[in-house]
């Protein structure tokens, strides 16, 4: 009755995760809250034609997510070499998000629409930098947890886990953000 | 458990999740050990010496505010060399005091009510509580505390740049704080390092809180169920959780609100402003955005620096009173209360500020009901001490106070939680006094507290009680002295954040005013003896035993100080609640929550 | 030490609570026809936290001169019936406190900020700016110019940026650096600020009321009495804040009719 056992390793891990997750998701409430406000409150508002780019970039995200699945997958079969690769493969596409991203944001400035041209605009390069900017965290920590799994690996760390976590949870913010933006609420 | 062998401990670790040895002695080199050490302990030394150092600054910021106050048109000797173009010939200017006011109050809420009872103590002692070798996550701890520091300098870099530091207040209402030079001295370079300070501070609370819930999550040794964690480590938990949600909301604030400053953007700055005579090139901005964003930080910010007191009292408490503390379940509960309605009363800052009435009243009621679990703790509290047998420590000494000057800030805050009275006390010394009372004074109080309380255990030496006495009784009248006046001068209609009272009405209040300076100067004096203890005592106080109170926690149950580890390699084992005193036990009238025969060294 | 913090403790708060009793520092006569309600609901919140605030210190202060220090031959007591009459106290009476209290304040502060004004109200436009108050009357066709930032000069004395050339309702609109209004009759004002918040607060009115850049505030109120008062800024607005002040003059109504045909501009 008084032994409560220690929790497994990595618990505190994903506890953390989570509570990253939670504070990530309630600033970018905040954002949301205040772009309605924003929005609402003020006749200046002009919607923006969103650089079609980012539709690719979306795709090239949500199949991260898919190879970092495979990638997990490999190390719980075994195969952790096939792991590795798929890890990889995940990677470079994060990279490659952010590369469109900034190709997006390139597209907009050739156009005229910079950071502070209209409040539509300040909302989507600040909605979409920052969330780059997290997403770039998400690749450090996937590049720390693939150095974790050199060699022989019987099972995957709880960092990994970890970082896969959080590497959803970018994929369902960048979900969210594209809604925002294309809703025009 | 069986009594054979201490069961191997486990350490986890940042992102590593490997099974690591024991290693009970700290990390060779000074640097490592002493400066970007990873051991809890020192981290929390760390942020107490720094909320020491910003106490004393925010100090002596008050004592030229008050001073000005009191003599509008006397010199100060030193400040015109200090300050020339803002002090000329030592007599302050309208900007230069409220620069100070600015710089005392982001000092005071951020770099000491939220840094000391909060990230300091929490974190020398929750993780000594709830029986780990340290945080959850190390790493992020020591970048905690480094981040802290930089946005203590970077605030504090806003005195040495030409114009000084900004004078919009520590709630940097927009668009003051947002048009740059133009709203006034201080809101170019100033105001944009404040910004940057916030929005540095909010990062490293973000990481601190995350580590302090997976701490207490994760990170509990054997037999520490939830409801047996001391009430402190209770109140750090829902802190944190409090924490976490404000600064997430602060820090994106912050950031659109440097866009505002410095890329042109209007997310607060509304079109058709005309200051110092130029058209500003913003439009369709909400100010009112950035104070909802704001206060909704803000007053959870309160209980961010009042929770931790709550739990440090109901923690100290029962151990000087040798009984149990009253519904320690209520306690938690009313913690729990107090937190889940901090995130619906922020409107009550903004009842005049021209948002909807309607919404005035619907923010009004929840901010009555938080007296309710307000209440039912303090008369907890006042119940613990029914029957008891009070031993007054200094420690206990300043929890009784606390008792006090909480009941005072609480009862003002009634007046101010109703929309219809807030109507006229609005902008008075009335809030001044309230706040300073609930969340300065009483913050102060429950710091006090911990301090006397675990000094020992810090440093393995003890504070000279006599000097702690001293120091609570002058400074108990002190800050009456202080504060309880500036209800009067509110409720006669005297106007805060004025650097000198030249309208006809306000003039009568001087001579209160001349007394609560002298009263600000002889409480500050008074904290001279506290610095000489805590110096004095460091150096060559009486060794402390391992548990000079008797009191039940872990964090009595080590050496004083703990080793690098905590509990040398072995973690101790918990068999029972935190609240067993007054009963018969194998060293006195109280038992320890690691029982004797499973947990011994 | 449990004896003198007893006596410091309830010495603090009789001295305290005594000079509340004894009005030596109390809000100015009231001359509104809505502070009474404030008043009311003031004094009827200070009694009831006068009460809670007494007992509780004095009770403080009695368990620390009783059981401070207490030796070992004293046995230990729980409070009879433990946590629950605590908890029933603060419940029961702190909650029907604040349920009377929210009940009679939200009358108060609805017949302030939710009543509509008077149809025959006086309407007076009100600007603050860094740092001062400026006050705009419709003149004899009722109606107010239109405001235009970009015309806004303080050397020609265009302080609400008005275009009389082009706008006829601008040109006899009646500016002044004094709040003129008369005795007994509803007063609207709409406030709406040139730079930065401020804030328009009239103790002896009980009224306070920010101004917000981008928005124009209404405020009503009656004044009753002739006199003269302050309105001070509450809103920090900038170095100049604490000297940000202009007159309220009430003044009978003859006496504001003869002053308000002197300012027309004809």
């Amino acid at each position: 009755m008084d032994a409560v056992p220690r929790p497994a390793p990595g618990a505190a891990i994903r506890t953390g995760v989570w509570l990253g997750i939670a504070a990530i998701a309630m600033s970018f409430a905040a954002y949301t809250s205040a772009l309605l406000v924003r929005q609402g409150g003020a006749p200046d508002w002009r919607h923006l034609r969103l650089p079609p780019l980012l539709f690719g970039n979306t795709v090239v995200l949500l199949a991260s997510s898919a190879t970092l699945e495979l990638g997990r997958r490999g190390f719980g079969r075994r195969a952790p070499a096939e792991g590795r690769r798929w890890l990889r493969i995940t990677l470079g596409l994060g990279l490659l998000f952010v590369a469109g991203q900034v190709a997006a944001w390139r597209e907009l400035a050739a156009q005229g629409v910079y950071l502070a041209t209209n409040p539509a605009s300040s909302f989507f390069y600040v909605l979409t930098g920052l969330h780059a900017l997290h997403l770039l965290g998400g690749i450090t920590a996937l590049g720390y947890a693939l150095s974790r799994v050199r060699g022989p690996v019987l099972l995957p760390p709880p960092a990994l886990d970890g970082a896969a976590l959080y590497w959803h949870f970018m994929d369902a913010l960048w979900l969210y953000l594209l809604g925002l933006l294309v809703l025009r609420l | 458990m069986s009594d054979t062998a201490p069961p191997p401990v486990v350490r986890r670790h940042a992102l590593q999740g490997r099974v690591r040895p024991p290693h009970p002695a700290a990390p060779p080199g000074f640097l490592r050990r002493h400066v970007f050490s990873l051991d809890h302990k020192v981290i929390g030394r760390q942020y107490l010496d720094l909320a020491l150092v910003a106490v004393l600054t925010g100090m002596v910021l008050s004592w030229l505010m008050r001073f000005h106050l009191a003599y509008p048109e006397a010199a100060l000797p030193g400040l015109g060399a200090l300050a020339p173009n803002r002090a000329p010939n030592g007599v302050m200017t309208p900007e230069l005091y409220l620069s100070l006011m600015t710089m005392h109050g982001t000092i005071m809420v951020f770099f000491v009510l939220t840094t000391a009872p909060f990230a300091g103590f929490g974190n020398f002692v929750l993780p000594l509580q709830v029986g780990a070798e340290d945080m959850a996550f190390p790493r992020f701890n020591m970048m905690s505390f480094w981040v802290t520091l930089a946005a203590f300098l970077v605030l504090v870099a806003a005195f040495f740049v030409p114009e000084g530091p900004p004078l919009s207040g520590w709630t940097a209402y927009a668009p003051l704080s947002a048009i740059g030079k133009d709203a006034g001295p201080g809101q170019g370079l100033g105001q944009t390092l404040w910004v940057c300070s916030i929005a540095l501070f909010c990062v490293a609370q973000l990481l601190g809180s995350l580590n302090f819930i997976a701490t207490t999550l994760d990170c509990r040794t054997r037999g520490m169920s939830l409801m047996r964690l001391p009430q402190s480590t209770w109140a750090w938990f829902i802190t944190s959780v409090i924490a976490l949600i404000a600064f997430s909301v602060l820090l994106p604030a912050c950031i659109l609100l440097l866009l505002d400053r410095v890329a042109g953007t209007s997310f607060f700055v509304p079109g058709g402003l005309v200051v110092s005579d130029r058209l500003q090139p913003h439009t369709g901005g909400s100010p009112l955005l950035w104070q909802h964003l704001f206060w909704f930080f803000g007053h959870p910010e309160v209980y961010i620096a009042i929770l931790p007191g709550f739990g440090i009292v109901s923690h100290i408490l029962p151990a000087f009173a040798r009984k149990p503390l009253l519904g320690p379940r209520v306690v938690i509960g009313c913690m729990v209360a107090i937190g889940f309605l901090s995130y619906t009363v922020w409107g009550h800052h903004m009842f005049l500020s021209g948002m909807n009435p309607v919404s005035a009243t619907l923010f009004s009621v929840p901010t009555l009901i938080i007296t309710i679990p307000a209440t039912i703790v303090t008369l907890l509290w006042i119940g613990t001490l029914y029957g008891s047998r009070l031993r007054l420590t200094t420690a206990a000494l300043f929890c009784l106070g606390f008792v006090s000057v909480f009941v005072t800030g609480g009862m003002s805050g009634f007046f101010l939680a109703q929309p219809s009275i807030d109507t006229y006390l609005h902008g008075t010394y009335f809030v001044v006094g309230h706040f300073h009372f609930v969340m300065g004074v009483a913050a102060m109080f429950g710091i006090f507290a911990g301090v006397y309380f675990w000094f020992p255990k810090m440093y393995g030496r003890m504070l000279d009680e006599r000097l702690g006495k001293l120091h609570f009784v002058l400074t108990l009248v002190g800050v009456y002295c202080i504060f309880m006046p500036m209800h009067y001068l509110g409720l006669a209609g005297n106007v805060r954040r004025y650097s000198a009272f030249t309208d006809d009405y306000m003039k009568g209040s001087l001579p209160l005013h001349r007394f609560i300076t002298i009263a600000a100067l002889f409480t500050g004096a008074v904290q001279l003896v506290f610095l000489a203890n805590l110096i004095r005592s460091r150096l060559r106080g009486a060794k402390a035993p391992d548990n000079p109170w008797e009191a039940t926690t872990l964090e009595w149950a080590t050496s004083s100080p703990p080793p690098a580890d905590n509990f040398g390699g072995h973690p101790p084992v918990v068999a029972r609640g935190p609240n067993e005193y007054g009963v018969p036990g194998p060293t006195g009238d109280f038992v320890m929550q690691a029982a004797p025969e499973l947990g011994e060294v | 030490m449990g004896k003198l913090f007893a006596v410091l403790v309830a010495l603090i708060t009789l001295v305290s609570t005594g000079i509340f009793v004894a009005r030596i520092w109390w809000p100015p006569p009231d001359i509104s026809t809505l502070g009474i309600g404030i008043d009311r609901q003031l004094t009827e919140t200070m009694v009831a936290a006068g009460v809670l605030f007494v007992a509780a210190q004095l009770t403080l202060a009695v368990f620390a001169w009783r059981y401070g220090g207490r030796s070992a031959a004293h046995p230990i007591r729980v409070f009879p019936g433990g946590a629950a009459p605590m908890v029933g106290f603060a419940v029961v009476l702190v909650g029907l406190e604040i349920a009377v209290l929210t009940l009679i304040g939200t009358r108060v502060w609805s017949r302030i900020f939710l009543t509509p004004p008077a149809p025959n109200a006086l309407a007076i436009d009100v600007q603050a700016e860094q740092f001062a108050y400026c006050f705009r009357y419709p003149g004899p066709d009722g109606k107010l110019g239109a405001v235009h930032p970009e015309l806004m000069d303080e050397g020609s004395g265009n302080f609400f940026g008005l275009d009389p050339a082009n706008d006829t309702a601008a040109r006899d609109d009646i500016i002044s650096a004094t709040l003129e209004v008369p005795v007994g009759r509803p007063i609207l004002l709409t406030l709406h600020a040139k730079d930065v918040g401020h804030s328009f607060y009239v103790p002896d009115l009980r009224l306070q009321q920010d101004f917000v850049p981008g928005l124009t505030i209404p405020l009503h109120f009656t004044a009753t009495r002739a006199t003269k008062r302050e309105i001070v800024c509450t809103q920090l607005c900038g170095l100049g804040h604490y000297n940000m002040r202009a007159y309220l003059e009430v003044l009978p109504p003859d006496r504001f009719a003869q002053w308000l045909k002197e300012q027309s501009p004809e």
